[in-house]
């Protein structure tokens, strides 16, 4: 393996691995102080600043948190390591399995993908902001009523995508509920009560 | 029994903690300056680490711990070789880059195909590439054969399959002094204490293990890690606590898979459907370790008088294998069920009537102890009757069309049947509240609940009622949570705390009720005398007057294998549709039906039944770690290249417990599950597509390419 076993692929290095990979190992140190000693750079939409960190405020679950982030860090790093937000899990770090699905502004995305930078502003619920008030979010209510997961290492992400889906198609069919959950892997194989779990939130959020 | 809970379906008692995000997993363990430790890894298959240099690393602001792992030579791309501890992963990240090993790159064999040749790089030291590790024999096979009106010879293969668990291998240790405690992402809290204290050389007295959560494991977290042993190094050079979270990557090349198999069987059978003789070669690959037994199928389950099987481990240089979900009985019921059903179309017979045709009640294939108890007739009948089995082709292949349609189905065995000596505690406290305590772990398979379900129904609660302990190697004794040992382990135990707990409350009631402790009844939180129910005793005075928390100890008791064999059956059925013209296989409608004794939680076992199908049908169709060739490296170490199931491929599922209690093998009369639900899925659902398209695979995964070189070789006629 090479000396950066976690990111670098034998196909090479891809553009996000390239951001979140800068400041650390061979690769960003070669072009990191070239890069960082202008504070902007040119391109067809004009000059862009260039930083290193950046000071951001999210609104997370409801309250603001002002923090200052380096340029490479993505939100999912940021919410577990310095907001005590680990809810979210990082499975595969590289948006193939959802097991770190936040809401962004309502709209699921894959956190481990996501630089927090481009958070700045916006809000941001994760699993342990779905409940309101210690009153659990139908959905929630409907994964342990119809034991929609196992291990619940990957329930954070299935909860966060089903809630998103279900404020924007309140009566699904099953097949529009399979259709919704295939960003997300569960491991243990619960798709089938995961399903039935979606299923049983709507019932419960129509009523 | 006449239960409110046992048998019944429970939500899980945790349930609120694990959907709030609050469950702890080992991932999520923060400890007050906590070090981030990352393992640098050879890049070679073989080489002899001539040198290790961690002077820059450690040089590097930020590193607190560096270490050489290298002892002499790595026989697999992956090995570990050095390890840092920083303050954050970037910067542990950065530190690996600068240690600078100096390797001899020595010759590597990767596939087991060559390292079968004469004159393939060895992968051991004085020790061949090929070696006989399991063998049975019984009858005469030859003459077996020659009573035979048919004989057919098939080879079936399986993949290496990666456990890829949700929640990567990971474990955090902590030093106080001599003392030390880790967090470990485990299935055997237990088994890593004593591990750590043979890998350390300290007192397991002075150890420490906790699994609160875990994200998966399937049998690649059986033992100690050594990541394990990593971070504790670490930490203890370091003096501040060390996290090491392996990557997905690392997950797929050094923490194991599921052995693959290469199984050629030469079986007779007459025009009635008697098997009459069968022979197994197997050529099994771990890697640098055995590979799997596949022969338990073959051996036990079916009425076969003469039966030889030779198995051989082919050595490589790529990371060991391991435990994975029913490891052996999985791949060789993929191929003694595949048989079963090429020798029932060989002789024109439902294949399901063949295998009633050669069903026994005594293990090895009749010829051993009587089974305990045995409800595998009763699954074939209703998971036949479940699925609709007459709907089948009754020759594979016999309907038209671009797109066919077929039924299969496939058989379990399994053993999953506890293990003696499992301790569990009921604690009472006097102001009423009762704990259950044991130092099992709830890998996801909703342990804690079946424990708060067998105290609640034994003492007269409701299972929200009873906190419920487990996850640390300070808790009493249990085994790892792996061969579906943890319900008939734990339950029984639970049971018997239970029921002496209720004996002395009764006592303590009776005194109360000025009765005998006999003539005490308990229901519903209250203690009264047989027809003076007007006048009980309330659960809260009865506890009080304990005046201080009153252990009982349960334990799992012993059966008697010497006289019955103990096991677990199981059948299922798959309904498939296979696209002739791509090769693309889709599983319509799915039936199990179990037999693994009483049920205790109908709403958790459903799930583990589930997740078994869900694995095997993703095993049978898309699953397969693919290795360079050449560097020994695995080229689909992520969740994108390494397919698995997603909602998309999941059929309609229906699950059936038939509810045979085996009252000799413990208080419940409960079996295991986990595995039993695995062993026949990827079986069922090759058998189902043999009954669609007329051809048999014989190879997982059933990948699209496979499926139309099979459909080459029907034209073919071969």
């Amino acid at each position: 393996m090479d000396k950066k076993p976690v990111r670098k692929t034998p196909g090479g290095v891809s553009r996000r691995d390239f951001i979140k990979g800068v400041g650390t190992g061979a690769l960003g140190t070669a072009v990191l102080p070239r890069l960082f000693a202008q504070d902007a750079i040119a391109t067809k939409k004009g000059r862009v600043p260039v930083f290193d960190s950046k000071a951001v405020t999210l609104t997370v679950n409801g309250s603001p948190k002002t923090l200052t982030v380096a340029a490479n860090e993505t939100l999912l790093d940021v919410l577990r390591n310095r907001l005590e937000l680990a809810g979210a899990k990082k499975v595969c770090d590289r948006g193939e399995c959802g097991g770190c699905t936040v809401l962004l502004d309502g709209v699921p995305v894959y956190a481990c993908m996501f630089l927090a930078v481009r958070a700045d502003g916006r809000s941001v619920t994760t699993v342990e902001g779905l409940a309101r008030g210690g009153k659990l979010h139908p959905v929630q209510e409907a994964f342990v009523e119809n034991d929609g997961y196992q291990c619940g290492f990957c329930t954070p992400g299935f909860l966060m995508t089903t809630a998103a889906f279900l404020e924007k198609n309140p009566s699904p069919t099953a097949d529009e509920i399979r259709q919704a959950l295939s960003g997300n892997l569960c491991r243990c194989g619960n798709y089938a009560k995961i399903t039935k779990a979606v299923a049983a939130a709507a019932k419960m959020k129509g009523a | 029994m006449d239960a409110k809970y046992i048998g019944k379906a429970t939500p899980r008692v945790d349930g609120r903690k694990v959907v709030t995000g609050r469950a702890e997993y080992t991932h999520d363990v923060r400890l007050k300056d906590m070090l981030f430790g990352m393992i640098l890894r050879s890049p070679h298959a073989a080489a002899e680490v001539v040198s290790v240099d961690l002077a820059q690393a450690k040089a590097l602001p930020g590193v607190l711990a560096a270490l050489s792992l290298a002892e002499g030579r790595v026989r697999y791309a992956g090995q570990q070789v050095a390890a840092v501890a920083a303050v954050d992963e970037r910067t542990a990240e950065k530190a690996l880059g600068l240690i600078k090993v100096d390797y001899k790159v020595l010759p590597s064999v990767v596939e087991w195909e060559k390292a079968r040749e004469p004159g393939a790089p060895q992968v051991r030291e004085a020790k061949p590439n090929v070696e006989k590790f399991s063998e049975a024999a019984r009858g005469d096979v030859e003459k077996g054969l020659k009573e035979a009106d048919a004989v057919i010879e098939r080879t079936y293969r399986t993949a290496f399959e990666v456990h890829n668990p949700a929640e990567t291998h990971a474990s955090v240790a902590a030093w106080e002094g001599e003392r030390l405690t880790v967090y470990d992402s485990t299935q055997n809290v237990h088994g890593v204490r004593d591990g750590l204290a043979r890998a350390l050389k300290v007192p397991a007295a002075g150890i420490t293990v906790i699994k609160h959560y875990m994200g998966g494991g399937f049998g690649s977290k059986l033992g100690l890690g050594e990541h394990t042993v990593v971070a504790a190094l670490l930490a203890r050079e370091a003096g501040r606590p060390v996290r090491v979270a392996l990557s997905r990557r690392e997950n797929g090349m050094c923490v194991g898979y599921r052995p693959s198999s290469f199984q050629t069987y030469k079986a007779g059978i007459k025009k009635d459907g008697t098997l009459t003789a069968l022979s197994l070669v197997n050529y099994a690959s771990g890697g640098i370790d055995y590979g799997d037994e596949v022969l338990e199928p073959a051996v036990d389950l079916y009425r076969i008088p003469n039966v030889k099987v030779e198995e051989f481990s082919v050595f490589t240089n790529t990371g060991a294998g391991c435990a994975c979900r029913a490891p052996g009985n999985t791949q060789g019921m993929f191929g003694l069920e595949g048989l079963m059903d090429e020798l029932a179309a060989a002789i024109g017979m439902d294949p399901l009537e063949v295998r009633r045709k050669n069903y026994t009640t005594r293990s090895q294939g009749d010829t051993g102890l009587p089974y305990s108890t045995k409800g595998l007739d009763l699954c074939y009948a209703a998971g036949a009757k479940a699925i609709g089995w007459e709907r089948r082709n009754r020759r594979p292949g016999e309907g038209s069309g671009p797109v066919r349609r077929g039924i299969g189905m496939s058989s379990s065995l399994w053993w999953g049947t506890g293990v003696p000596g499992t301790l569990a505690d009921i604690v009472l406290y006097p102001d009423g509240s009762v704990e259950v305590v044991s130092g099992t772990q709830d890998i996801g398979t909703g342990t804690r609940t079946h424990m708060a379900v067998v105290a609640a129904e034994t003492l007269g609660l409701e299972p929200k009622d009873i906190v419920v302990n487990v996850g640390s190697s300070d808790y009493p004794w249990a085994p790892a949570s792996g061969g579906s040992v943890t319900t008939p382990s734990v339950a029984p135990a639970v049971r018997e705390a239970a029921l002496k707990a209720v004996a002395r409350l009764k006592q303590v009631a009776a005194g109360k009720l000025k009765a005998k402790a006999e003539d005490v009844l308990m229901d519903g939180r209250r203690f009264f005398v047989k027809g003076a129910e007007d006048k009980p005793v309330a659960w809260a005075d009865v506890c009080r007057s304990l005046r201080r928390e009153t252990v009982f100890h349960g334990e799992a008791a012993a059966y008697p294998q010497d006289q019955y064999a103990f096991n677990t059956f199981g059948a299922h059925f798959a309904e498939v549709e296979v696209d002739l013209e791509t090769g693309k296989v889709r599983v319509l409608r799915y039936v199990a039906a179990q037999d693994s004794g009483r049920i205790i939680n109908r709403q958790t076992a459903e799930s583990q039944v589930v997740g078994g199908i869900t694995q095997g049908l993703s095993a049978a169709l898309f699953e397969e770690r693919v290795l360079d060739s050449a560097t020994g490296r695995s080229v689909n170490p992520n969740l994108r290249d390494y397919k698995i199931a997603t909602s998309l491929d999941i059929p309609e599922i229906e699950v059936i417990f038939v509810d045979v209690v085996d009252e000799r093998l413990n208080i419940l009369g409960a079996k295991g599950l986990g595995e039993p639900a695995r062993i026949p899925s990827s079986a069922a659902v090759g058998n189902a597509v043999f009954n669609a398209i007329g051809v048999h695979v014989r190879e997982i995964p059933m990948t699209p390419k496979r499926v139309l070189e099979a459909l080459k070789r029907k034209e073919a006629g071969s």
